[in-house]
């Protein structure tokens, strides 16, 4: 990694950054797009194809009338027109994980188009306009051969076509101005909404680290929001929340570089590294050619209104819907469910919430000691290896007096490197409060005798400085102790 | 509609047709032609007849979401020039930086 970077606040200070998403979802159909073949992530290559996903001759798609449907009620959700009459497309290139060297897509005549989602962060709305969704298959999964895994020195590459003929879903946003430094932010919120939209529809599983949801990144500068759009990087590969926030501020502060050097941006595709940078891929220089034209395997797909209208009745109550509902039950501030929603973790939250912990504790521990986890191990909430009953559990124990705050924190430590269940953590470590107000009295005689003239402030009525033997005491019973109690028997001694 | 010998070359390109300066200049003309030939359509087709991409007119042909058996995984591959653990081998992939 060689880019040279601007400071964050310093590009942000001259230039207006445009943003640009593309997001792939799979969809959870039983069977893949054009073929009967069944659509499941992983298992042995190349068990799951056929004639039609391994594009051989003379095979024929058929369109799967489920992957029709979702896409129309996926549609519909982003408040989009759905088309009354649209076709597939061939979108021509070579790669080998693509058997028939087209991929079917569509071109200028998408599924559903002119759509809108308004999203709420840090108390004002941004509305993201979304240009098209659009029905496509994936392609099949490389793997390349050689020491770094990487294509540019594999020796050759081996293909697994389970995967191809999946159904995707693309969602395109016209860009996006007016979010200047929030614009890693938004980009992150956005995604995180489409993946609870796409999870109260039921049409897909949005699993980013297994490839079901897809973000590509594209983002431009501008020295002020009335200039033209600049030059675009397409950032691919992004697959959590955190990286589309990390890779976007990475691509801001290498582009304001660029332009502050006076230089010029390059239109390309760029590659994220989860280690914090990007490196450029495929230059955009020489635009795409792909030689898109109807595909004549496949006759349109004509949506009546009558069933566009049917599948309308079908929408889920909607996460904005859900969210306002849940942020009425549980009684949070507009900010703290904002939180909790741009956190992915409202249905972690919901179900701590199902297993006994009050919405308080609940949000608590997800938005603090495991988010801080979370982000230390570079993965999303839901990835950590608790799961929302158990931190139920946890706080149940809190509430008993069994364990204390800090106790509990080494609690989830326990559970989370696999230690079993809280109880058996508490049992196991031995993670008991000292109730027993003889061992406490005993540790706090110690200290005091230990701490003279701390003592002595004390009893001149200098109450603050209890902290410092609090601190003792609890460090001397390896925090053991619940620290109310220990401050009474302290104050009592020195009254 | 002039094609030029340019425009050949690109098109070779993108089809992944090695063509020399000789094929290209001698094809120019050659397809020049055949968009001429094909053209003529539009001249017989009066503004009430709509483009059309296909030879049917029908719309929605779907089938249900229903999973039918895949070929066995040994049959696919045997069709293969090369494989290595259960997956096609393929050459080593150029024009890509990373």
């Amino acid at each position: 990694m060689t880019d040279r970077l601007l400071d964050y606040d310093e590009a942000l200070a001259t230039f207006d950054p445009v943003l640009g998403l593309e997001v792939h979802v799979e969809l959870n159909t039983a069977s893949k797009m054009f073929c009967g073949c069944a659509n499941v992530f992983g298992g042995e290559p190349n068990t799951r194809t056929c004639p039609v996903c391994l594009g051989l001759p003379g095979s024929l798609p058929v369109v799967n009338a489920k992957a029709i449907e979702s896409a129309i009620r996926v549609g519909l959700a982003l408040n989009c027109t759905i088309a009354p009459w649209c076709r597939f497309a061939r979108k021509n290139y070579f790669y080998p994980d693509m058997t028939k060297d087209f991929q079917t897509s569509q071109y200028d005549e998408p599924i559903a188009y002119d759509g809108w989602v308004d999203l709420e962060l840090d108390g004002e709305t941004y509305r993201i306009e979304i240009e098209r969704a659009h029905m496509e298959e994936d392609a099949g999964k490389l793997t390349h051969a050689g020491a770094s895994g990487r294509i540019g020195d594999a020796e050759y590459s081996l293909v697994d076509y389970n995967r191809a003929g999946t159904p995707l879903i693309e969602i395109v946003t016209r860009p996006i101005t007016g979010t200047g430094a929030k614009a890693p932010q938004v980009a992150k919120a956005y995604v995180a909404f489409l993946r609870e939209l796409m999870l109260s529809l039921g049409v897909s599983d949005v699993r980013m680290e297994q490839g079901s949801l897809r973000c590509d990144a594209n983002i431009s500068l501008r020295p002020s929001s009335t200039s033209p759009l600049g030059l675009r990087t397409e950032t691919k590969n992004v697959n959590s929340l955190r990286s589309i926030e990390a890779a976007l501020a990475y691509e801001i502060r290498r582009q304001a570089a660029v332009l502050s050097s006076g230089g010029r941006v390059t239109q390309e595709t760029r590659h994220w590294h989860e280690e914090g940078y990007t490196t450029p891929g495929r230059s955009k220089e020489q635009a795409e050619d792909y030689r898109y034209f109807p595909e004549p395997d496949l006759v349109p797909v004509a949506p009546s209104a009558a069933w566009v209208e049917e599948l309308r009745a079908t929408l889920p109550e909607l996460p904005g819907i859900r969210a306002a509902r849940l942020q009425a039950e549980w009684g949070f501030t507009d900010a703290e469910l904002q939180d909790v929603v741009n956190a992915g973790a409202l249905d972690l939250i919901e179900a701590t919430v199902a297993a006994g912990a009050t919405p308080a504790a609940a949000r608590k521990w997800w938005l603090t000691e495991l988010a801080r986890r979370a982000n230390e191990a570079g993965i999303e909430l839901a990835e950590l290896a608790i799961t929302p009953a158990q931190v139920a559990a946890v706080q149940a124990l809190v509430d008993a007096g069994t364990v204390n705050d800090k106790l509990a924190r080494q609690v989830i430590d326990g559970v989370l490197a696999g230690e079993g269940e809280p109880a058996a953590v508490v049992a196991s470590r031995g993670l008991v409060v000292v109730s027993d107000d003889g061992a406490l009295s005993a540790a706090v005689d110690a200290v005091i005798a230990a701490n003279p003239d701390v003592a002595a402030k004390i009893r001149d009525g200098k109450l603050q400085a209890a902290g410092a033997l609090i601190g003792a005491v609890m460090k001397d019973l390896r925090g053991q102790a619940d620290a109310a109690r220990v401050r009474e028997l302290i104050l009592e001694r020195l009254a | 509609m002039a094609i030029t010998a340019a425009e050949v070359a690109r098109l070779g390109e993108l089809a992944r047709i090695r063509l020399t300066a000789e094929e290209t200049e001698t094809l120019a003309p050659q397809l020049e032609v055949i968009l001429a030939a094909v053209a003529t359509v539009s001249e017989v087709a009066g503004d009430d007849i709509p483009p059309t991409s296909h030879a049917l007119d029908l719309v929605n042909v779907f089938r249900a979401d229903e999973v039918q058996p895949s070929l066995p995984a040994e049959a696919v591959l045997a069709a293969a020039p090369a494989t290595e653990d259960g997956r096609f081998r393929v050459p080593r992939i150029l024009g890509e930086e990373q």
